[in-house]
């Protein structure tokens, strides 16, 4: 059987070669019988890598330890949720979990186009293979997840071997999300291939106008916003399973997995101004260019050990293959452009600074400041190292000190950019927009000052926060009024008429909307306490307005771990609330102890209680107590984020006011404050 | 004056602005890395830096002395005697024979006063499939449910 997995995957790879080679025939050749075979070869990886994935999780699933990989990531006791998920526990597997979905992106992207885009398809076709070609190289020759055991026996001859049971999968990573954390940002990095192979196919075919933009943003969608769920999954794991009390360390594979989901919304962003205004075109070229060199940057960093990381992938010679791909993928790119940089020269100028071009241009600025910010922080030891000698490290105030404002100047411009009009704004424009919402901002602001908020940071994000959310209020409620006075039906249905006839645009209101979630759960960090104490049966602890009383302590011992566990009982007001059980389990299979972190989530606040461990003077266990405001937003921006952008990716709802004629004053006049501007934000038909 | 120009004013503004913060946090934060070994060569202004140190955790060298842990770190054949000072409980990975990472300063007797620790277990996850399972820290128990 292992034989099986091999050769599938042997043959994926000669699939991808042919595929690439035959792209390139086809378009030399112009025979679109050849470009057809290409396709349909590249169709093939996926069937082919698809076997070889099936071969492998048969192994883990038929416990068959002669399997090196299977040995290393599972044993027989392993749930078979677990034995699932240990495909991608290690390097091995979870490289061919990366061709994997790879491979899918493909097949969809080859298929979904299949009679379209004639001139483009060969082009993006040859991309993706040569991309398939470097991972397929990597499964099959550095990294291949079909090894089998072997010992040497008395003589020294080689021999086929198995384990009675393997080593088991690391409990850190038996926890639920290690089902859906990796397979969500995998299909982040991994999509990111898709607009960059239509971007650079675009640029090599200089196919004519702007039609690879409207292709690569659908494209760019998806993986942005499995990208970001991959990174708050990640940061709730850490959150959940870790027991330090935090989400986020500015870590730099956490760091690796952020950075081209910055670039990916910058380009969300601008590629506005090349659809509307035939502006930016080098820019959004670039930041997909640079979103897919990110995404290998950062597969390099997790892997290859260049920075230290908490993430344990061992350190491996795998990284100077990635150096070698990065390195052809930007010649390979910078080539293009040099030959083809007339093909993207710029309709448009800059009109005025009040408009929403200009927001557009500053919110671009920032997130590439962030960015290099964050790439320059993770990057300092090896950059220091080379050039000084010495290798210095920074740390999180280094990322916060900049991120933070930056983050606040974002969420700024989220509330302003999309009430500006195209090319210029008026001052009677902004004062009708404007007005209510900064009032609102403001006087909420002043009464949380009053109230006792001093951190000046968390003041600004929450007057920005408000801001923000009024000024998506009103840009619902003005476009439903208008809907519902026309087709009289009710406000509430109105806005749901409104959001399906623009998805688009009302998706991207909502997907801001989470991401103002999302930062004011952040800016609640700010108010975190923390208590540390030793305690005894009866010992009472204070944090806020809690006291937390032990109750007992007891040992919980069974096949698989030792447990030392806390019961708390907690009290609020003097009034008993629950009760709350921090553990500690020893596995002993693994020899690894793990913290069972005790949270009690409401929208408010999380009451956090970890079990640290035993005094190392006293012997008396040591209770660390957490009171975090508003963690709880964050997770739940990240569901509005899904659903926002789900939203956004669905065909609008034609109705009758694609028939009225464009001289006739319509709903999307009211919704922009400039007559003419305004049509601009209905959707062209070419939005897909 | 010209939007672009007027836009080309305001980036240079926000582009000011975060590379001062940047600098002021980097000041803030930087923290060298140095080898075991490197340690003795360092002079006067470097010795005073807040610093990271790696290296294994010599057996049997973890002592809990009142408020404080220490242990000696090894790599390549030289020794670095540290203090572990922090009120965090360490972590479960820090046992006898683990790698660390320790952050902090050295004190003119050439101790080290850690005010936190890292460690890596030296993981069977990352060992050679064909070890013993079990077989790679056999000492580890008592210390991880006492840490």
């Amino acid at each position: 059987m292992d034989i099986f997995g091999s050769f599938a995957l042997i043959l994926a790879l000669l699939a991808a070669v042919y595929a690439f080679g035959a792209g390139i025939a086809g378009i030399v050749t112009r025979r679109p019988l050849v470009s057809r075979s290409a396709r349909n070869s590249g169709l093939a990886v996926f069937a082919l890598v698809t076997m070889a994935v099936a071969s492998l999780e048969y192994f883990f699933f038929t416990d068959n330890f002669s399997m090196a990989y299977v040995a290393a990531h599972s044993n027989r006791a392993l749930p078979g949720f677990y034995k699932f998920a240990a495909l991608w526990a290690g390097q091995e597997g979870s490289l061919l979990w990366w061709s994997w979905l790879l491979s899918v992106y493909v097949f969809f992207a080859l298929f979904l186009n299949r009679n379209k885009h004639p001139e483009l398809m060969p082009y993006a076709g040859v991309v993706m293979a040569g991309v398939q070609i470097f991972f397929l190289t990597l499964n099959n020759f550095a990294a291949n997840p079909f090894n089998v055991m072997a010992g040497a026996d008395a003589t020294g001859a080689m021999h086929m071997a198995t384990l009675s049971d393997g080593h088991g999968l690391n409990p850190l990573l038996q926890y639920p999300e290690m089902v859906i954390h990796p397979p969500m940002l995998y299909l982040g990095y991994t999509g990111f291939t898709i607009p960059f192979a239509f971007a650079l196919g675009a640029l090599l075919g200089r196919y004519p106008g702007e039609k690879w933009i409207h292709i690569t943003r659908r494209w760019t969608m998806v993986a942005w916003c499995f990208q970001g769920i991959g990174v708050l999954l990640g940061a709730h794991w850490a959150y959940a399973v870790l027991g330090w009390g935090g989400y986020w360390a500015w870590d730099p594979v956490e760091n690796a997995a952020l950075l081209p989901w910055i670039t990916g919304t910058a380009f969300l962003h601008s590629v506005m101004m090349q659809e509307k205004r035939g502006m930016m075109k080098v820019w959004n070229v670039w930041l997909v260019f640079v979103t897919f060199m990110l995404c290998i940057l950062g597969t390099l960093l997790t892997r290859s050990g260049i920075v230290s990381s908490v993430h344990a992938f061992a350190q491996s010679s795998i990284g100077n293959w990635f150096v070698g791909f990065l390195a052809i993928t930007i010649i390979v790119c910078g080539a293009a452009y040099w030959k083809n940089r007339d093909y993207l020269r710029s309709d448009n100028q800059l009109d005025s600074l009040v408009s929403r071009e200009s927001s557009f241009l500053f919110n671009n600025l920032v997130l590439l400041a962030a960015c290099f910010a964050v790439l320059w922080g993770t990057l300092f030891p090896v950059l220091s190292e080379w050039v000084s000698g010495s290798k210095i490290s920074v740390g999180p105030p280094f990322f916060n000190k900049v991120n933070v404002p930056i983050s606040l100047f974002l969420l700024f411009l989220t509330g302003v950019g999309p009430l500006l009009a195209w090319r210029r704004t008026s001052f009677d424009a902004l004062k009708r927009n404007f007005t209510w919402p900064l009032t609102g901002g403001i006087a909420v602001g002043i009464a949380a000052f009053i109230f006792g908020f001093r951190s000046v940071y968390s003041l600004m994000c929450l007057i920005l926060a408000v801001f923000v959310t009024l000024t998506i209020a009103s840009e619902f409620y003005r476009g439903a009024r208008v809907i519902a006075a026309r087709d009289n039906v009710n406000l509430l249905s109105a806005v749901g008429e409104l959001t399906m006839r623009n998805t688009r645009r009302y998706g991207g209101y909502i997907v801001h909307l989470a991401m103002v979630l999302i930062f004011v759960g952040i800016a609640g960090s700010a108010f975190d306490r923390d208590v540390q104490q030793e305690m005894s049966v009866g010992d009472t602890l204070k944090i806020g307005e809690y006291s937390i009383q032990c109750q007992n302590f007891d040992m919980v011992a069974n096949n698989n771990y030792r447990s030392e566990r806390a019961t708390l009982e907690v009290f609020k007001n003097g009034r008993s609330e629950m009760m709350l059980f921090p553990e500690r389990r020893f596995f002993m299979a693994s020899e690894v102890t793990e913290t069972i972190v005790a949270d009690q989530s409401t929208p408010l606040r999380d009451l956090y209680l970890v079990y640290a461990g035993r005094s190392p003077e006293t012997n008396r266990p040591v209770i660390h107590a957490y009171l975090k405001p508003l963690v709880k937003w964050i997770w739940f921006g990240g569901i509005v984020l899904v659903l926002g952008t789900g939203l956004s990716m669905l065909p609008n709802r034609r109705t009758a006011l694609v028939l009225r004629p464009v001289s006739e004053p319509s709903w999307g006049d009211s919704v922009s404050p400039e007559g003419s501007p305004a049509r601009a934000t209905i959707p062209r038909s070419g939005d897909d | 004056m010209k939007a672009r120009s007027k836009f080309l004013v305001g980036s240079g503004i926000i582009v000011v602005t975060l590379v001062s913060l940047a600098y002021v946090g980097f000041t803030q934060s930087k923290t060298y890395y140095h080898t075991i070994s490197e340690l003795g060569t360092l002079q006067n202004s470097a010795l005073h830096q807040r610093m990271r140190v790696s290296g294994n955790v010599r057996n049997g060298s973890i002592q809990h002395v009142s408020n404080r842990v220490n242990f000696v770190l090894t790599e390549q054949g030289k020794d670095l005697s540290v203090s572990y000072i922090g009120s965090d409980p360490l972590p479960d990975t820090f046992k006898d024979g683990a790698q660390a990472l320790v952050e902090g300063r050295i004190m003119p007797d050439g101790n080290f006063v850690a005010e936190q620790v890292q460690a890596k277990c030296a993981s069977k996850y990352e060992a050679a499939p064909s070890a013993a399972p079990g077989g790679v820290q056999p000492a580890s128990a008592a210390d991880a449910s006492k840490s």
